[in-house]
């Protein structure tokens, strides 16, 4: 092993908890259910939400089912066991009342938000966000629809929203207001008996957003979610449900940050997303929970459900994602392509350092006829980390016409990492064509010389590589947040390198 | 006058291997320095340690910079100063374009030393000046870095960033190698346009046909791991007649 190997490895292991910048915990008297699950604490949820009858009858089904289920063993990622009996599944920022508007939150949530760096405030947004007045792009602006734990604090834009027909709302809210949306669609993507995680999901969902884009309708601005965990030993279930309608586009972003904690903590939402006819839904993710300290302790346990249904002809799903936190990842964005030319796409970034492990990939099910699929993904493994891409590809039978192209790339950083890729595809008729390519590459020695040679700091020279690596997924996201994820990228890859 | 680079006694090891015995040169400011010698003796190791790369332990002697340690700075620190490294075998950097790396490269230097960044059009027209002084289409300025450059421009590439960096030391390592007649032309030129009684080049070759082009002011013959001969310009020339054989028994 030559020095600069054996350099990085010690730096490595220096990794530190200081180095997440997100780790900070918000003082607020919260209220819980208390730890747990049981009927009980389901129906404890569906009163805090007031939910009507039918909606706590659909958690009750859920939740016997879970009791049937285990948990899954088939990802390449290794855990003690979850007690879940020992977590509180509902957690809620006190004073609990509705808040009609911005002015009303804890001023302590909004410094959180501060320090986040999101843009809560209107003004804020409009400030930062809004791009030079010329051509199409000069009305983006970004509505937020903040998740403090497990409530919705606020919501912005609404009203323009509402003028362009989009609803846009916890699903908490859509679930007293928008009932026969809501019954027509939840678990129509993803069922409640789906899988473990999603079953229980299901059972205790506490909140989420709830989008739906009316037919023909351009939504107006980028829809924007930060989920952030806040409270200790609390398990996160959000659910969100988009659906497009019929010739409607929606793009939507969702970011996630975690305070730092010695606890492991169980995160485990499920995203459905609905395309109807020539209707397109680009859904962006940028993750960093805590990934844990040096040593492997805390960090979050990221086990997520999110798909996809192309429901209509025509209609398009991208998942794009940047997922550089969780201590555990456990995350397929899926499609599943009905439609007749639907279309589907997954563009990832997976970052893992210090003990970081990530099993994340994707799914693709060609149902309908001629329909076409991409997936790009790129992993980077640095410190003692794995990181595994899982795709599934399939064509139906009477998916005549299908195609796919998959393209897995890994970049390994150090020698203690490791980068795994587990294809599986499945044709079962003679008409679909499915190209994969997969490459490995390391960040060699002689590499970070020639860039130091030319004056790149070690971290410079790391950060332009990689940043070469990723640049084909990076493009793919809207402009405000490919700068944020640019940033989290280095970041997440301090200390890599000696 | 304080010597530029001075190399004294200089003994290297490579994974308990020691490659140079104790090897002393001293390049002065204006000066062309041209080292030769047969495969394994050594040139590039010597190249090498001068620009840090790791890997490499100095057990004794010292090298010297403008009088000052170079054995303690980092790759990038001697970048900074002044130090340039044209690689025998250049690496591929896919996915980094040609440009933004150059760009990033200049900047960072110029950070260290305490200068103004280049904005995008700054570098932009500096490098197309650069590129087109030595002949290098801007096409290749787009592409990833040194990524299916065939090998002549792979080297033109290296020029290209010795001429944009100015820097005070120039060390070649095989330039001509892989190049045809036209563009080792255009490479001596390029490397020549940058001579000046500041600067100093060390230029390591195999063939006396580069010192037509590139007129040193000393030739150094090497040989495991030393330097075993030093002369004018006309040492190249009796090299060319007679071979190296006389040296292997001096080493
Ligand atoms: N990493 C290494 N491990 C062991 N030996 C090495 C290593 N690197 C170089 N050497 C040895 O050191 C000696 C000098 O190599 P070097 O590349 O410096 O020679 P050179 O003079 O540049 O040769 P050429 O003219 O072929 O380019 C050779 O015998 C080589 O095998
Ligand atoms: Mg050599």
């Amino acid at each position: 092993m030559v020095a600069a190997v054996r350099d990085t490895v010690d730096r490595v292991r220096s990794i530190d908890v200081d180095q997440y910048r997100y780790g900070f915990e918000t003082l607020i008297e919260s209220e819980k259910a208390p730890k747990g699950l049981s009927d009980e604490t389901v129906r404890f949820i569906s009163a805090k939400k007031n939910e009507p009858a039918w909606m706590l009858e659909w958690r009750l089904e859920a939740y016997r089912r879970w009791l049937t289920m285990t948990e899954p063993t088939w990802a390449r990622v290794n855990y003690p066991k979850i007690d879940y009996q020992d977590i509180h599944y509902y957690a809620a920022p006190k004073p609990k009342k509705t808040l009609s508007s911005i002015d009303e939150i804890d001023p302590e949530i909004l410094k959180t938000y501060e320090k986040l760096g999101i843009p809560l405030r209107e003004v804020a947004i409009l400030e930062g966000v809004e791009p030079p007045p010329e051509g199409e792009s000069a009305n983006r602006k970004i509505a937020v629809d903040a998740v403090f734990d497990s409530v919705s604090v606020a919501t912005t834009f609404k009203e323009e929203l509402k003028k362009a027909g989009v609803i846009f709302m916890p699903i908490s809210e859509a679930i007293r207001e928008h009932p026969e949306l809501v019954k027509q669609y939840l678990g129509s993507v993803v069922p409640t008996s789906d899988n473990f995680f999603a079953t229980l999901n299901s059972a205790v969902f506490s909140d989420g957003s709830f989008v739906y884009v009316p037919p023909g309708v351009r939504c107006p601005m980028e829809l924007s979610t930060y989920f952030r965990i806040n409270e200790r030993n609390t398990g996160q279930f959000e659910r969100t449900l988009i659906i497009a309608d019929k010739g409607s586009y929606v793009s939507y972003l969702e970011g996630c940050t975690a305070p730092q904690r010695d606890e492991n903590q169980l995160h485990a939402a499920v995203v459905e997303l609905v395309a109807l006819d020539d209707a397109e839904i680009k859904y962006s993710t940028v993750q960093n929970w805590y990934p844990g300290n040096a040593e492997g302790v805390g960090g979050i346990y990221n086990f997520v459900t999110k798909r996809g249904d192309c429901r209509g002809n025509h209609s398009k799903i991208s998942w794009t994602q940047v997922e550089t936190g969780s201590a555990i990842t456990w995350k397929y964005p899926s499609c599943i392509l009905r439609g007749d030319n639907s279309r589907g796409e997954f563009y990832s970034i997976a970052i893992s350092n210090g003990h970081q492990q990530v099993d994340s990939g994707t799914k693709m099910l060609h149902l309908g006829k001629n329909t076409s699929s991409r997936i790009i993904s790129k992993g980077i493994a640095a410190g003692k980390s794995q990181n595994t891409y899982r795709g599934l590809v399939t064509a139906h039978r009477k998916a005549t016409g299908a195609r796919n192209y998959t393209a897995c790339d890994s970049l390994l950083i150090g020698d203690k990492c490791g980068a795994h890729t587990v294809p599986y595809v499945e044709a079962k008729n003679s008409s679909a064509t499915f190209e994969h390519e997969a490459t490995t590459s390391k960040i060699s020695e002689d590499v970070l010389f020639y860039c130091t040679q030319r004056g790149l700091s070690q971290e410079e020279a790391v950060g332009l590589v990689v940043n070469g690596f990723v640049k084909d997924v990076l493009q793919q996201l809207p402009m405000e947040f490919a700068v944020e994820a640019q940033k989290l990228i280095s970041i997440s890859l301090e200390g890599s390198v000696g | 006058m304080t010597a530029l680079l001075e190399m004294k006694d200089l003994k290297v090891r490579v994974e308990d291997n020691e490659i140079l015995h104790g090897l002393t040169l001293t390049v002065n400011p204006g000066e062309v320095h041209a080292i030769m010698g047969p495969n394994g003796s050594g040139k590039s190791t010597l190249s090498h340690v001068i620009a840090g790369k790791p890997g490499y332990e100095v057990t004794d002697g010292q090298i010297l910079f403008r009088g000052e340690d170079l054995l303690e700075m980092e790759p990038d620190e001697r970048a900074a100063k002044g130090l340039f490294l044209a690689f025998q075998y250049p690496v591929e950097i896919p996915g980094v374009t040609t440009w933004n790396f150059l760009h990033t490269a200049l900047n960072a230097q110029r950070k260290a030393r305490g200068e103004s960044q280049l904005s995008s059009p700054e570098f932009l027209k500096k490098v197309r000046e650069v590129a087109k002084s030595l002949n290098i289409p801007q096409d290749m300025l787009k592409r990833g870095v040194n990524v299916g450059f065939s090998g002549g421009e792979k080297k033109r590439n290296e020029i290209l960033q010795m001429a944009l960096f100015e820097p005070a030391v120039c060390i070649l390592d095989e330039m001509d190698s892989g190049l045809d007649i036209d563009a080792l032309r255009i490479a001596a030129d390029g490397v020549n346009a940058l001579r000046s009684p500041d600067r100093a080049m060390v230029v390591i070759t195999h063939y006396q046909r580069l010192l037509n082009y590139i007129i040193p002011d000393f030739v150094h013959v090497m040989s495991k791991g030393r330097v075993v001969k030093s002369g004018g310009k006309d040492l190249a020339l009796e090299l060319e007649a007679s071979g190296y054989t006389q040296f292997e028994d001096a080493a």
